[in-house]
């Protein structure tokens, strides 16, 4: 086959574009560029975008032997994963711009140019299994990025390859250094990459302007604080709520929802942060869209728990019943279906956490 | 492998190699006081003389440099500072909006760091510089102008500029005028003297020389404030040990350049026009950019509608064909040319483009291989190009 791969300048897309190589395929290494002005980003192995990383993917591209190019993706970057990161913000969700980038980026806008360009696939360095259209997690479960990918429809993944899902972390940096590949010891990045320090609630007040508001107890509609813009806030988060007075009852204070219309943020303890009736829009199917109520398990956030369910089918949309409650379940988040499995828990399908809210009184 | 970005940088002509290699065995700082150094000195010395003789230009008026970019550099800020120096009021550059990137953005920096005005010249839809306006622009701000850069030839479409009505009308209001002759050395006559500019920049790796060598022609009565400081080995308008051996190997390419211009022009002139209608004949769509005429005789430069010019380079480079996007690239990515948008073009029709230029190692089948492979190309492109489009 002709394969893109999608390099990043970190040592998994450089691994997996060796493989892919050894696999047999004619293989052309592509950097995305997605910002135009690439200082501003951060470094990392996570996807992006600095100098330094288009750099490091050239090397490992020339050390692999195939060729380069650096594609520019900035300005569908900017509209698809920026934009839409800061205005799902400012409608009081929780976006995951990683997934967003996959599902927009790297799995849409990348993968139909190359298609059209006469390539049959893009090969990436996800820590994911896939396989005759059967998306797994990888066995290296701590750098698992199944949760990530969820969104895509079988005809993405069906133009998708990720080697490396059969090995660990450890495994692809060891094989890295063999192959002498320079980037076998760059450190991992876990931050958004286009938030240069880390800092969302700056990079988020920057872009939404200070929006003042109340911060209002749940039960009692007392308001226990303010704020300056609801969207730095996060459900199930405690930190920095800067309540001016204790809550009525004296326990500590999370933020349970957030109500952009009327800019407040309401909190409450931490028992009503529970929730065990999840509703996602736009679902996405792997399998056969189900008829029957499915028994699986599902997982609400990159790296969460996962939490028995039985999840039912309403038109696009998905209900998930959890057999226990979760907490801190953000609108905005994915809400990823896997059916646990001995050989790698499989992906069933994935949509976009819209509601939660608690039916059932605890019985645990 | 089919070689099509001679304006990139050019393979070395044999005479030069040779002479960089004879030259490069030896020990010898031109510095130095002794035996080897002035042996050394006198290769430099010669090869000056070559220049100089080649170029239409004094010895004295050679001033060796690393290169194009470093001309360049030294022309526009070291004349800048000169002049202000000398007049506090003579702030204001004159430069034409389609200078490579090496005068672009000298004066750019200029304009941010040292309060130098900029007045970028128009060009009309060839490239050719709009002699109106910097007529106006001179009458205008007659005694602020510190200086006035237009590029011999264009390096993207080969456009090439009036550069004796532009050396006139400077020197009618004594202001000094800087061309950047890079991709014009070799390929059409340039003699210095002749031009009435009081300086030009040229580069090695573009006519037959090694990468990494080149010179500042600089009238002797031109101040100029040097970039660079050290023991002043140049002029004292540059300072650096010279690279002996690369500056031999240049006289001797720039010589052999300036020998065969003629010959070599025609020879180019012929090829390319073959090279742009068997381009048109293959994809009856694609638009020729630049001049037909008072262009770089190896210079074809096109827009293929539709299409975007990284996706054609890709698809071209898969098949063993090398070519340009024309224009310079941080990271890789190539962002619109700032001359086809000087010229007027729309950023998708810049985006579209792409450089054919051949040189003296061109030959016909360069052409029959990429005249069979760029419609499948422009197909694949244009399909890319749509899909990106939703
Ligand atoms: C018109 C022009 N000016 C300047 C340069 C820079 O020259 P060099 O590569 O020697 O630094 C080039 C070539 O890249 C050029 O074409």
């Amino acid at each position: 086959m002709r394969v893109l791969a999608a390099m990043s300048g970190g040592v998994d897309s450089a691994v997996a574009a060796a493989r892919a190589v050894e696999a047999g395929h004619e293989v052309v290494g592509v950097h995305l560029a997605l910002s135009r002005n690439p200082q501003t980003y951060r470094s990392g192995a996570r996807g992006c975008c600095t100098l330094e990383d288009a750099r490091d993917a050239r090397r490992a591209a020339d050390v692999i032997g195939i060729p380069f190019y650096v594609w520019d993706m900035a300005e569908q970057f900017h509209t698809d994963v920026v934009e839409d990161f800061v205005a799902e913000y400012a409608a009081g969700r929780t976006p995951n711009p990683c997934l967003r980038c996959n599902e927009k980026i790297k799995f849409a806008a990348v993968l139909d140019r190359a298609v059209a360009l006469g390539f049959d696939a893009v090969v990436t360095g996800h820590h994911a299994r896939l396989e005759n259209g059967v998306l797994r997690r990888s066995v290296d479960l701590a750098k698992d990025q199944s949760y990530v990918l969820a969104v895509l429809t079988p005809e993405q993944l069906s133009r998708a390859l990720f080697p490396l899902g059969n090995s660990t972390k450890a495994e692809v940096r060891a094989e890295a250094a063999a192959r002498g590949l320079a980037v076998a010891n760059k450190p991992d990045s876990h931050d958004i990459c286009f938030i240069a320090d880390g800092d969302t609630r700056r990079f988020l007040a920057e872009r939404l302007g200070k929006q003042p508001g109340d911060i209002v107890d749940a039960e009692t509609g007392e308001v226990l604080g303010r704020h300056d813009g609801a969207y730095a806030y996060t459900v199930g988060q405690r930190r920095g709520l800067g309540l001016t007075r204790p809550a009525p009852d004296g326990q500590r204070r999370y933020v349970l929802s957030i109500t952009p219309v009327t800019n407040t943020v309401t909190v409450g303890p931490a028992s009503a942060l529970d929730v065990d009736l999840v509703r996602g829009k736009a679902a996405v199917w792997l399998t056969e869209k189900p008829t029957e109520p499915v028994e699986c398990v599902v997982q609400m956030r990159a790296h969460g728990e996962t939490i028995p369910a039985t999840v039912t089918v309403e038109g696009t949309d998905l209900v998930a019943r959890l057999h226990r409650p979760a907490r801190g379940v953000a609108a905005g988040q994915a809400i990823v279906l896997y059916q646990p499995d001995p050989d790698g828990d499989i992906v069933l399908g994935s949509a976009t956490i819209d509601q939660a809210s608690r039916q059932l009184v605890n019985t645990a | 492998m089919t070689y099509l970005d001679h304006a990139a940088t050019t393979p070395m002509r044999p005479e030069a190699l040779e002479a960089y290699l004879s030259v490069a065995r030896e020990v010898g700082n031109a510095s130095s006081l002794h035996a080897t150094g002035r042996r050394a000195r006198r290769v430099v010395e010669e090869s000056r003389e070559r220049i100089a003789a080649a170029l239409g230009a004094r010895p004295s008026e050679v001033i060796f440099t690393s290169g194009g970019t470093e001309s360049d550099n030294l022309a526009v800020k070291g004349i800048y500072w000169a002049r202000r120096a000398v007049d506090p009021r003579r702030r204001r550059i004159l430069a034409s909006a389609v200078e490579h990137h090496a005068v672009l953005d000298s004066v750019a920096w200029l304009e941010q760091r040292e309060d130098a005005e900029v007045t970028w010249l128009p060009v009309d839809r060839t490239g050719r510089l709009d002699l109106a306006a910097l007529d106006e622009a001179f009458q205008r701000y007659a005694d602020e102008i510190a200086l006035v850069t237009v590029m011999w030839a264009n390096n993207e479409v080969g456009t090439l500029q009036p550069v004796e009505q532009i050396a006139e009308i400077a020197a009618a209001y004594g202001v000094p005028y800087h061309t950047d002759a890079i991709q014009a050395v070799g390929q059409v006559p340039v003699d210095f003297s002749a031009s009435k500019a009081a300086a030009l920049s040229v580069t090695g790796h573009k006519l037959g020389g090694p990468t990494g060598v080149g010179a500042l022609i600089l009238r002797a009565d031109v101040a100029c404030e040097p970039i660079m400081h050290g023991g002043g080995q140049e002029r004292d308008v540059r300072s650096g040990t010279l690279d002996v051996a690369g500056i031999a190997a240049t006289a001797v390419a720039i010589e052999a350049a300036v020998k065969t211009q003629a010959e070599s022009a025609a020879f180019l002139t012929t090829l390319r026009e073959e090279l742009i209608r068997r381009v048109g004949e293959a994809v009856p769509s694609a638009v020729l950019n630049g001049p037909r005429e008072q262009r770089l005789p190896g210079n074809a430069h096109f827009s293929f509608p539709g299409c975007e010019g990284d996706a054609l380079l890709m698809l071209l480079d898969a098949q063993g064909i090398e070519c340009s996007t024309g224009s310079a690239c941080s990271a890789g990515v190539a962002q619109p040319s700032h001359v086809l948008l000087a010229m007027g073009a729309d950023e998708d029709l810049a985006r579209s483009s792409l450089r054919f230029s051949l040189g003296h190692t061109s030959t016909r089948a360069d052409i029959d291989a990429l005249v069979k492979a760029l419609p499948g190309a422009v197909e694949r492109a244009r399909a890319a190009k749509a899909v990106s489009r939703h």
